[in-house]
């Protein structure tokens, strides 16, 4: 068995998915589709859900209270999907997720985890420095403030909802919802107006 | 016991070797390959044939050195290899002749 | 097992099943034997650790476990904190 798994990984997927297609277990069809369908969440999702949030207290309150059913109400598919948690920032908290043992992400709303997310340096530094760590995205925070990392080990999966910047009265849910970046629902940066 | 001798190497929360690493922050698009083997196991796991978790315990299965060589998703098709060879939804022989075809 | 209510103390097994044999555990080493404070319960869900191997498993209470960041590490700023899922039945009363 050793042998096998030690192919080069290519290789042994090609392999796999011969043998499942010839079983009738996982054909190219049925691959394609699931790409297809992954490929519709994205961070943009998200950011509808924070830029609603920011503009509706209803539908923060239900984001912070029930993460799935407000990713339902958005029209993105949670059935069978692990149940997302939505942790707010406040001015003197600061939320960032990891994953420490794995990448568990909310990919049902935000898509594939960003490449950085499943780094061993994201892993290890993410629950022991996470000042340091934001601070490879130029993110620093304000002395009052506490950070709070949370360690996805479970069912659930995380993200977080920033704060609204400043100079952003007035904005649409749109244009609100162009400012935030995969990184603000994570926790390494903070969303700004531009 | 001492945390750090008795943990598992995938268990990577505060390791002190990786403290000083630094991170890409640069986006990196998946890759097709990437992108298959995640369709895979989702349809796999559609299918019943293997949850998440057996996924996750194949990738800690892997040997340190080769579990920090390998990509995210080179871990996943070997995980997922090896789990479908243990329950037998695949056989070694199948999939010898599979790789002699290529 | 005991149910813990919001607020409870609570401390993380110090328990190291990965090092008796194969094993498949979702509480981080960085954890073990340390004190933290329940903030809620979040459902009760089928355990992992048995999942992994093919086994019946068994629904357990997921609870969202507080941490101090400097007491864990010795190291950091108080006030900091970790938070984190862990199984009823890695939990016992401090």
């Amino acid at each position: 068995m050793s042998t096998v798994l030690e192919t080069d990984g290519e290789r042994l997927l090609a392999a796999l998915g011969v043998v499942l297609a010839e079983k009738g277990i996982a054909t190219p069809a049925e691959i394609a589709e699931r790409i297809a369908i992954t490929d519709q969440a994205s961070p943009a999702q998200g950011a509808r859900m924070v830029a609603r949030a920011w503009t509706d207290p209803a539908f923060r309150a239900l984001m912070l209270e029930d993460g799935t059913r407000a990713a339902e109400a958005m029209g993105i598919a949670m059935r069978g999907m692990p149940p997302l948690g939505v942790l707010e920032n406040t001015p003197d908290l600061h939320n960032l997720i990891v994953c420490t043992l794995c990448s568990c992400y909310p990919r049902a709303v935000l898509g594939y985890p960003p490449f950085w997310y499943k780094s061993a340096a994201y892993r290890a530094r993410a629950v022991r420095d996470p000042r340091g760590l934001i601070a490879e995205w130029g993110t620093e925070l304000a002395d009052n403030v506490r950070v709070r990392v949370v360690d996805s080990t479970a069912d659930y999966r995380w993200m977080v909802l920033p704060i609204r910047p400043a100079r952003t009265e007035g904005w649409s849910e749109a244009r609100l919802a162009d400012i935030v970046r995969e990184g603000d629902m994570i926790g390494v940066t903070v969303p700004r107006a531009v | 016991m001492d945390r750090d001798i008795a943990r598992a190497h995938h268990d990577l929360g505060g390791v002190t070797k990786f403290m000083c690493a630094p991170i890409d922050t640069e986006p990196h698009a998946l890759s097709a390959f990437d992108k298959q083997v995640d369709a895979l196991r989702q349809v796999l796991s559609l299918k019943g044939l293997m949850t998440v978790d057996e996924l996750r315990r194949g990738i800690e299965e892997i040997p340190e050195a080769e579990y920090h060589r390998l990509t995210y998703y080179q871990r996943w098709i070997r995980s997922m290899t090896a789990t479908l060879l243990r329950k037998g939804v695949v056989t070694e022989a199948e999939l010898a002749a599979a790789l002699e075809r290529r | 097992m005991a149910a813990f209510a919001p607020g409870a103390a609570v401390r993380v097994k110090d328990d190291w099943p990965e090092s008796r044999g194969p094993a498949h555990i979702r509480t981080p080493h960085y954890l073990r034997g340390l004190r933290g404070r329940v903030v809620r319960r979040l459902g009760a869900f089928a355990n992992p650790e048995d999942l992994a191997f093919a086994r019946p498993a068994e629904r357990r209470s997921l609870y969202h476990v507080a941490f101090d960041q400097p007491s864990v590490w010795q190291e950091g700023r108080p006030g900091d904190e970790l938070l984190v899922e862990i199984f009823e039945h890695w939990l016992e009363p401090a």
